[in-house]
């Protein structure tokens, strides 16, 4: 009997010391296995008294938990350890760059010009186009710039041979969506203006969206609340803004739109931002819509200058260089 | 335009500050571009008169000066070479401190007691680059503050003015605008006739019909040319922006300045005979003012004498400028003042064709007031016999009436003024801004009639009085609204992606956007073999800018060359834009030029970014190919797509270039820049290009759902080897052909020759993957399939199945 226990304490210490699963599987069969001892304890009850046999059935049981209880712990602490090992060896670098992970990006231009287009597309405005070769018509006469008008000398025009010319502006697309349809009509036309003049703070090509509306109810108090929503939402702040009388041949009254723009100095200046107006009734009727049912407004706005405002772009031949260093800053 | 604050407001006397004013100005269209503040003269400089000046006893270069300062002489020792007796100049009293920083102190000039010093008109801070003490006019009052004497401060105010405003080429034309604005009121100019004093005149013969209705003019005699411009004038005159240049000249344009008219004085004694206006001869020389000789055409008009013939001789160009052989002199004695109407459509564009620009054109083209010229010689006349004296003549005032423009009342609705608007304006501000920009304003039934000034070329018509109710009434106290008015919502075609799409797909497959010039160099053009059907500009602004691209590649590899030189060894970009051409029979019929929204890509460098996982390959045909497979595969009709290795365009590497359709119809082209081309612009073979049209490209299939399929499919793999000549295509043709529709997808997964294969053959594995929409395949219909596709390529690629 005490020798039971006395073994079974040496067991206990033994497998706690067992370092591998084949040594504590040794170790169990030496004890719970068919010649293992409390095996043999549990055999040998048969040759004592009935009481004897229940008092020490009780005791040999009570080792047997015991015995079997440390086996399974010690396995579950080995198996464990085995596991640690084997994903300890399997560890990687985490920080290695993924496979695959570039990717390129859009011009800022495009940028600038999507964003403009979505905002009104949003109040309802569709997209429209025309072509970048123009007639003369379209560009201008449509537009109420009659022949030899002053006004066309602040469009230095690229011509062709036949007469036809890079359109100057986005607004003979105006007149393309007013022909042949009635009102309402809300259109944004963005697109690629041509002026031959070329140097710091101009380049011979650029981007222009122009925007008209026309309608039955339409005022110069709703051209300036669409612009103000604009202006708030492209740059996502308010801006005191400043509608100024201008002059364009096609809208009347005509307003250019300033607003208060914050230098990294902390000084602030007014910039021109867009030009807007009234739709001209000349222009109206040039497109077989009657100017005293209808009323709308029209602007105009310079994609590379909202895209150098709101991305910090101070050189606007950065736009064109297409030098990849720049183009990066935008993917 | 500039112009002087004092000057105007002396027209128009107003209270508001010179910040109020500008901000004015540019609140009611007028756009001030610059304020130049004059005037910061220091305190204690006076008007004074050297009285004597004697040799200063120490120094040969200083001169002892009494100086009268109208309180007494004091003692000044000058070094100034000027400094003589009689002569008046600035003097700086003890006391007072110049712009330099210099403080004036009596002081002890090599042992010469001095109280004071005579100034310069540098030292004054008020023109650098004088030198010399700064003579004023001998009747400038002695003792006066120079400040006040010059009409200090002032400020010099530059607008920028839109082409409709001319009548704000003058301080009057702006007079009107201000006094609407700020609630004054402008001072009527004294138009008293002066009267003759001699029967002195020149007839004037007007041979132009409507393009000058009105010529006015007077002889002047006895005019002391001589005499010095008055400093309040040559001091307008130098703040808005001209420099004073003779007194008869400056008369001239002191009177277009402040009244908007141009005016041109003649020597009266160089003219001969009668004044014929008309129109220039094809030909017909003319020397100007400005020492240039043009030569004319009948688009031009001139004014002309009788020096050979009546109307034989041009002496002024028209509306423009003078001519040279009868313009004042100093020895001119007897003047003719000319001031004359010329309508804008005969002036414009006529300086620009000869390559100039004048202050009388550029008013003339955008319009002049028609009842000017007789006030405008009226007013010259009394500032010449002022000033220089002489003997007037009577006014010449020759008109065309059936040719004048007289503005006609127009109406103004005030509902519609509101409903433009959006704005309610009060009547009695309509009417308190008509009447102060000079209109006249009658009641009607349903508003108001009101007639412009003939000054005011812009208003014609409703919309411009709205605009000028707009304009002074205050942008600012329009109210801000959303449009409310009505909307239409227009359908989306879905089966077309749009544009934004196809460049975030390009961009996430690694490419970035460029945008260039949509003009390339013919030069550039030659290279690509690009020569065909280009449209040409008349006035490109350089030979490399002077042709509507044909394609977006020369412009896009150029971009590619410029990267690469700046150590970008990968490029990959893409650009969307149009291209241009005309064919021969187009540009003969005067169509317009077709433009083609295109789609190109080039790359360049290695397949993949710098990476550490794989083994580093250079960029090939098929790489670019797979980014072609992206786009087309997105409309998802890639069937309707093929390759052809024939009918490749010279720029294109010819064996390994494609050119790819869509329905049957060549829509672009892809593949390795011709090695020569390559060479030519300094690149590597490894540049790869794409460009394709882009509508086929956005094209897309609205889907049609189908059953999901019930039955399971089965896969076999094969591999044949096959001749090197037989391509992909062929095989796929082949597969596809025997098997028809239970053959749902063909993949190929290897291709390899070397080693165990012949020499000129390659091997192709492939998988095909087999389903019937009505039955579970079995193994044996399965092994039929593949029996059936190996025999037909055996027999139609020469093919041998493989182990």
């Amino acid at each position: 009997m005490d020798d039971l226990d006395s073994r079974a304490t040496q067991a206990l210490v033994d497998i706690d010391k067992a370092d591998t699963l084949e040594a504590l599987d040794a170790l169990r069969v030496g004890l719970l296995g068919k010649s293992g001892i409390v095996t043999a304890a549990l055999k040998a009850l048969g040759a004592l008294s009935p009481d004897e046999r229940k008092a020490r059935g009780a005791e040999v049981n009570r080792v047997k938990d015991r015995l079997a209880d440390a086996l399974a712990a010690r396995k579950q602490a080995l198996e464990q350890a085995e596991l640690d090992r084997r994903l300890a060896s399997e560890t990687i670098d985490i920080t290695l760059p993924g496979r695959d992970g570039e990717r390129g990006g859009i011009h800022p231009i495009t940028r600038a010009l999507e964003r403009i287009s979505a905002i009104f597309s949003r109040l309802g405005y569709q997209r429209a186009d025309g072509p970048e070769i123009e007639d003369d018509w379209h560009n201008f006469e449509a537009l109420n710039f009659p022949p030899h008008h002053p006004a066309r000398a602040m469009h230095d025009t690229f011509y062709f041979g036949d007469g036809r010319l890079l359109r100057t502006h986005t607004s003979p697309v105006q007149v393309r969506s007013m022909q042949g349809r009635q009102p309402p009509i809300r259109i944004i036309a963005p697109g690629k203006v041509y002026r031959s003049d070329s140097d710091q703070t101009h380049s011979p090509m650029f981007h222009q969206i122009e925007g008209l509306l026309v309608d039955e109810t339409s005022s110069f108090a709703d051209l300036k609340g669409t612009l103000a929503e604009f202006i708030r939402a492209f740059f996502e702040r308010d801006f005191e803004m400043r509608f100024r009388p201008s002059y364009f041949p096609f809208t009347e009254p005509s307003a250019e739109v300033d607003i208060r723009w914050d230098a990294e100095d902390g000084s602030t200046r007014w910039l021109e931002v867009l030009g807007c107006g009234m739709v001209h009734p000349n222009v109206l009727k040039n497109c077989g819509i009657d100017p005293e049912r209808y009323t709308g407004f029209a602007f105009g706005l310079g994609v590379e200058r909202f895209a150098m405002l709101r991305y910090g772009v101070s050189d606007l031949r950065a736009f064109f260089e297409n030098d990849l260093r720049f183009l990066k800053q935008f993917a | 335009m500039k112009f002087s604050e004092n000057w105007l407001r002396h027209h128009v006397p107003i209270s508001a500050s010179r910040d109020e004013l500008a901000a004015t100005l540019t609140a009611i269209g007028l756009e001030v571009e610059e304020v130049t503040a004059l005037g910061a003269l220091p305190d204690g400089v006076i008007v004074a008169r050297i009285v004597s000046a004697q040799k200063h006893p120490e120094a040969d270069r200083l001169q002892v000066c009494e100086v009268d300062t109208g309180k007494g002489m004091v003692q000044i020792v000058c070094g100034a070479p000027n400094a003589r007796p009689g002569l008046v100049a600035p003097l700086a009293t003890v006391g007072a401190t110049l712009p330099g920083g210099i403080s004036i102190k009596a002081a002890k000039l090599r042992g010469v007691e001095s109280f004071g010093m005579l100034c310069s008109a540098k030292e004054l801070g008020v023109d650098p680059d004088a030198s010399g003490l700064l003579e004023l006019p001998a009747d400038a009052p002695v003792g006066t503050p120079l400040a006040s004497y010059l009409g200090l401060p002032d400020a010099s105010i530059e607008i920028k003015l839109t082409p409709n405003r001319a009548d704000c080429f003058s301080v009057r034309g702006i007079a009107f605008d201000v006094a609407a604005a700020l609630g004054g009121e402008v001072i009527p100019l004294d138009t008293t006739p002066a009267p003759a004093q001699s029967d002195a005149t020149m007839k004037v013969v007007l041979d132009a019909g409507a393009r000058v209705p009105r010529f006015a003019g007077r002889v002047i005699d006895r005019v002391d040319a001589k005499a010095p411009t008055p400093v309040w004038m040559a001091e307008r005159l130098r703040r808005s922006g001209l420099r004073p240049i003779s007194f008869l000249v400056d008369v001239t344009q002191y009177v277009m300045l402040e009244l908007g008219q141009p005016m041109h004085a003649f020597d009266k004694d160089t003219l001969e005979g009668e004044i014929v206006v008309r129109p220039a001869r094809a030909g017909e020389p003319l020397a100007l003012l400005d020492g240039r000789t043009v030569e004319l055409d009948e688009d031009f008009l001139v004014v002309s004498d009788s020096r050979g013939g009546k109307g034989a001789r041009a002496v002024g160009l028209g509306g423009i400028m003078g001519g040279s052989e009868t313009r004042v002199t100093d020895a001119t004695r007897n003047v003719f003042l000319e001031a004359a109407h010329w309508v804008p459509s005969a002036i414009i564009g006529r300086s620009r064709k000869l390559g100039m620009h004048t202050d009388a054109g550029h008013r003339f083209e955008r319009g002049v007031d028609p009842q000017l010229p007789a006030i405008a010689v009226e007013y010259a006349t009394r500032l010449i016999l002022d000033i220089a004296g002489g003997v007037p003549g009577p006014l010449v005032d020759v008109t065309l009436p059936a040719h004048l423009r007289s503005p006609e009342p127009i109406l103004l609705r005030r509902a519609r003024l509101a409903r433009v608007l959006g704005l309610t304006v009060a009547d009695e501000e309509v009417v308190r801004i008509f009447t102060a920009l000079g209109m006249a304003v009658e009641p009607a039934s349903d508003g108001w009639r009101v007639t412009a000034p003939s000054r005011r070329f812009d208003i014609e018509r409703e919309e411009d009085l709205i605009e000028e109710v707009a304009r002074i009434h205050g942008y600012e106290n329009i109210p801000t609204h959303t449009p409310a008015g009505a909307l239409t919502l227009a359908a989306e075609p879905e089966a077309r992606l749009n544009e934004l799409a196809v460049r975030e797909q390009l961009a996430a497959r690694g490419y970035y956007e460029a945008v260039n010039l949509a003009f390339v160099g013919q030069e550039v053009l030659e290279r690509w073999g690009l020569t065909k059907e280009l449209v040409a500009l008349a006035n490109p602004l350089s030979a490399d800018l002077a042709v509507m691209r044909p394609s977006l590649l020369p412009g896009l590899i150029a971009a590619l060359s410029h990267n690469r030189a700046r150590q970008q060894e990968r490029v990959r970009l893409f650009e969307l834009g149009r291209t241009f051409r005309i064919s021969t029979e187009a540009a003969a019929s005067k169509d317009a030029p077709i433009e083609t929204p295109s789609l190109a890509i080039v790359a360049c460098g290695s397949a993949h970014a710098e990476q550490w996982g794989d083994a580093a390959r250079t960029l090939d045909f098929h790489d670019l190919k797979g980014d072609l497979d992206a786009l087309i595969t997105w409309g998802g009709e890639p069937d309707r797509w093929a390759v052809h290795a024939d009918g490749l365009p010279g720029w294109l590497h010819p064996g390994r270039g494609a050119r790819v359709t869509r329905d049957g119809v060549t829509v672009g082209y892809l593949g390795a820049l011709h090695p020569q081309l390559a060479k030519v612009l300094d690149l590597g073979t490894d540049v790869h290009v794409l460009e394709l049209e882009l509508e086929p490209v956005l094209a897309r299939r609205l889907p049609r759902a189908q059953p999901v399929p019930r039955f399971p499919s089965v896969r076999r793999d094969i591999a044949v080897d096959v001749p090197e000549a037989v391509t992909w295509s062929e095989i796929e043709q082949v597969v596809r052909g025997t098997l028809g529709g239970q053959l749902k997808e063909l993949r190929l997964f290897d291709r390899y020759s070397g080693k165990g294969v012949e020499v000129g053959r390659k091997s192709l594995a492939m998988g095909l993957i087999l389903q019937d929409a009505s039955r579970t395949l079995t193994d044996d219909d399965a092994d039929r399939n593949i029996r059936e596709a190996v025999a037909a390529l055996e027999q139609a690629c020469k093919a041998k199945l493989r182990g």
